[in-house]
């Protein structure tokens, strides 16, 4: 198994291309540009398609095309250039073309920072752009998740036909760490419903428009029913101790790992506490939580965030024990031991 | 109100059963120029034999349910990104033919920015640029082609060149460009000008079938509906207020000099994907036995800094793939962005037994220190009983630290005697495997060639690693 210490940016590219991903259409920004260099380096040297677009708003349309013609394709970007990509993200979701999305968050609002941050939630879990739609949000916290859930994030779109996004911050995104990348190169069939420019696949239309009500209230069901099948059957989630936690703690991307250092501290003075960490932040593992509320005492969510997501660890929990919040912004990260005294407070 | 205008040529569906309501009728408004422009797309597309192959991509405008006539593969667009869209199509098919037909909103206001850039990187599209002048499927309101005291719903009092500017001119910007092969402006308002718009419509998918390039051909058309005035008067409307300000001329003609190109169509093989992402298939050889490791440098947690350009980040990278090498967990986290521009740049290495939490080294066991801020910066942080690693070539003070273990070491002179200063990361390298006993010397000797990318470089980096241990030894005086 070919083995590599790489950031976890340049995994995903080099994972995308074992996932038979035929393009890449990105505009550079920190701190998710190694994305694209190593998609700039490796793509056309395989004989897939590299551009460098004129903004995200252009990149993600160029998905919508390539998407629409049924291969996979995906982008890249961080806060500012996702807040861009809305427009096309809508779109996808509204033609059911599947894609693969890669946030690296950054600091905001505004231009905000480069600095990590996970002030992104909102945008990529709730929807962001308009539109009864979700996507499917995978959150790796390793270089080689991001190599696992990108090819995962490939399987999904292309199941469900819709966007996926794989969300990380600067940190996961910049570190280095050992990969065990897959040795098998997919091979994935062109979808019949896309637009091959052949005879063949002439009639399909790749298309959102539904001037009808009752026909676009149709479609719209058709996509919730499809929403509620994900959530029934997609949840990831990874738990570290929690088998006999009274406390237990809730993060996700960088904070995740902090926090499993921070357990580790905790229980060598004898606080029992255990980490839950949501994989797929949509579908949201509102059940698992919910079955651990029965026996935890408290819930801790520490997100380098205003609160985004305890926002839906709340819903889940509807009030059965207490939800506490601790968030750090503009790109400062939590040590460890600071995270000890948020537990101990517990 | 609707009018039959789309005679059935072969790539128009016969009847339009994507429509709703009557479907052996268009839902153009009589007398409009789409109607015409369509009709003249498909005779072509019949005439060249590319119906079968060819990508409509219709945008949002009047035309926006292009994809109800055209009898050919169909994507339909956001306002603006029909450019962006063909692109991506096009690069997946390159054998297709692809069109992106836009109106003037669509194209020159809300899509200014996709259409410079696929015509600026010569994408091999062709698009129709049905010029009217006017907001239709809106109801009426500017556009940017919408001429100096034209009134609209949204110039009221006529276009002012104050508040709104002047109309834009396309095809002479788009001509500006150095990627386009053919660019030409037409017009719909009498026979001699329908037969010259039939005829660029031609040449600018035979372009395309000949992989020559960006086409683009602009249409005036008329809009009977926006303007107010009927069908017959339209074309006079277009005669005598457009014609004046957009010259129906060719802009710009390379078809005969520009050569074809298509995308080289080569096959890879799994074995070829694997070695060109350089991701070699071979097992490395199992680590050999690591040297017995003493307590207090075991699972180290290592912060390293220094100035930018003095190996910082790469010497954290080369610990972090040489204990990978030997087998233990690693992580490696650089300070990035513009904490590294000009100023000082640390990263924080784990190597580890067990998998790694937290990468972020807040009370680092190792703490290699360059210069004199960052000694000053990072030792205050180390753990009790650490070592703290510092180049006392850069730094002339002693650390206060007592509670940890001093590893002075003159790397940068030892460097500089080799000849290149630059070498100062790996004698400390050398310095961190002699007295920790993490690493081989031997695997970092095997290992250098994956961190250090210059291979005539790799034996004088061999010899920085040892004369750094060799420093640690007792045997190197400097
Ligand atoms: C993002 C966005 N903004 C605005 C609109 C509303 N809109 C639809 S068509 C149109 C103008 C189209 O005008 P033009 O491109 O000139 O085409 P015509 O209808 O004249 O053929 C506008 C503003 C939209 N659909 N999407
Ligand atoms: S409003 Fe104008 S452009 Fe639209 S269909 Fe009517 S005449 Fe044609």
């Amino acid at each position: 198994m070919p083995r590599e210490l790489i950031k976890g940016n340049e995994a995903v590219v080099k994972a995308a291309i074992l996932a038979g991903c035929q393009a890449y259409f990105g505009y550079p920004i920190t701190p998710a540009s190694e994305i694209a260099e190593a998609a700039a380096k490796y793509f056309p040297l395989v004989g897939r398609t590299f551009i460098q677009a004129e903004s995200e708003i252009a990149s993600i349309q160029m998905v919508y095309g390539a998407a629409g013609g049924g291969v996979r394709v995906m982008t890249a970007s961080s806060g500012p250039g996702i807040s861009l990509k809305q427009e096309g993200i809508s779109y996808c979701a509204g033609a059911e073309l599947p894609c693969v999305i890669a946030d690296i968050m950054r600091g905001g609002p505004g231009l905000g920072n480069i600095a990590p941050e996970q002030s992104d939630y909102h945008q990529v879990v709730k929807g962001g752009g308009h539109g009864n739609y979700r996507c499917i949000v995978l959150a790796p916290n390793s270089a080689q998740e991001m190599c696992d859930l990108t090819i995962k994030a490939f399987d999904l779109a292309d199941q469900y036909r819709t966007p996926v996004y794989v969300v990380t911050d600067g940190y996961i995104g910049q570190m280095m760490e050992q990969v065990n990348f897959p040795t098998a190169v997919q091979h994935p069939k062109r979808h019949d419903w896309g637009v091959h420019g052949d005879d063949a696949t002439r009639k399909n239309l790749i298309n959102s428009i539904y001037l009808d009500p009752d026909e676009l209230e149709e479609h719209n069901r058709k996509l919730q029913k499809k929403y509620a099948e994900i959530e029934r059957k997609e949840v990831l989630v990874d738990e570290y101790r929690t088998r006999d936690a009274e406390l237990l703690v809730i993060g996700y991307g960088i904070i995740s790992r902090i926090l499993r250092t921070t357990v580790d501290l905790a229980r060598e003075q004898g606080i029992k506490v255990g980490l839950l960490r949501p994989v797929t932040l949509w579908p949201f593992p509102a059940k698992r939580i919910q079955k651990l509320c029965e026996r935890v005492q408290a819930i801790q969510v520490v997100e380098l965030s205003n609160g985004q997501m305890v926002e839906d660890v709340r819903l889940a929990v509807e009030g059965r024990k207490p939800v506490k919040f601790y968030g750090r912004m503009g790109g400062s990260v939590p040590s460890a031991q600071e995270l000890l005294g948020v537990i101990r407070k517990l | 109100m609707y009018e039959k205008y789309l005679e059935k040529s072969a790539s128009f569906y016969p009847e339009y059963p994507r429509k709703s309501g009557n479907q052996s009728v268009t839902h153009y408004c009589p007398g409009c120029g789409h109607g015409i422009a369509h009709k003249y797309i498909a005779e072509a597309l019949d005439d060249l034999k590319l119906t079968e192959r060819t990508v409509l991509i219709s945008p949002v405008g009047c035309s926006v349910f292009a994809y109800y006539y055209f009898d050919v593969g169909n994507l339909q667009a956001a306002h603006g990104r029909a450019p962006a869209v063909a692109t991506g199509i096009k690069r997946i098919n390159p054998h297709s033919i692809v069109i992106s037909y836009q109106g003037d909103g669509d194209l020159a206001a809300i899509g200014g920015d996709e259409i410079i850039h696929a015509a600026n990187r010569g994408e091999r599209l062709t698009v129709f640029f049905v010029n009217n002048a006017i907001y239709g499927m809106t109801g009426g309101q500017m556009a940017p082609t919408t001429l100096v005291g034209q009134q609209t719903t949204t110039s009221p009092r006529g276009r002012n060149i104050h508040n709104e500017g002047y109309p834009i001119r396309m095809c002479e910007l788009i001509s500006a460009l150095e990627a386009p092969v053919y660019v030409e402006r037409v017009s719909l308002h009498s026979p001699g000008a329908r037969a010259k718009a039939r005829k660029a419509i031609r040449k600018a998918l035979e372009n395309q079938v000949q992989g020559k390039g960006f086409s683009f051909v602009e249409i005036l058309a008329q809009c009977p509906t926006g303007w107010k005035v009927s069908a017959p008067d339209s074309l006079k409307w277009i005669e005598e207020k457009m014609l004046p300000y957009y010259p129906v001329q060719v802009f710009r003609d390379k078809s005969a000099e520009a050569e074809g190109w298509a995308p080289p169509d080569v096959a890879y093989s799994d074995a070829d994907v694997l070695q060109l992402i350089e991701l070699p298939l071979e097992d490395e050889a199992a680590p050999a036995a690591r040297p017995k490791v003493p307590e207090q440098y075991r699972n180290p947690r290592i912060k390293i800094a220094g100035f930018g350009g003095q190996g910082v980040l790469l010497l954290g990278v080369a610990m972090a793939q040489l204990g990978m090498m030997e087998g233990y967990n690693v992580s490696w986290l650089p300070s990035y962005g513009p904490e590294m521009r000009g100023g000082t740049a640390h990263c924080h290495v784990n190597i580890s037994d067990t998998p790694i939490g937290s990468p972020l080294v807040s009370a680092s066991t190792v703490c290699v220190a360059f210069n004199k801020p960052s000694l000053e910066k990072f030792e205050k942080e180390m753990a009790r009983g650490g070592l703290l690693i510092y180049n006392t070539s850069m730094i002339d003070i002693q650390p206060t630290r007592k509670d940890v273990e001093w590893l002075p070491i003159p790397a940068s002179e030892i460097a500089s005697q080799m000849g290149n200063i630059r070498f100062a990361n790996m004698v400390v390298l050398g310095a961190f495997i002699q007295k920790t006993g993490l690493i081989n010397m031997e695997t970092a000797i095997k290992g250098l060639p994956a961190f250090i990318k210059a291979k005539k470089l790799i034996a004088e980096n061999v010899k920085a690693l040892e004369n750094g241990a060799a420093f640690v030894r007792g045997e190197l005086k400097i």
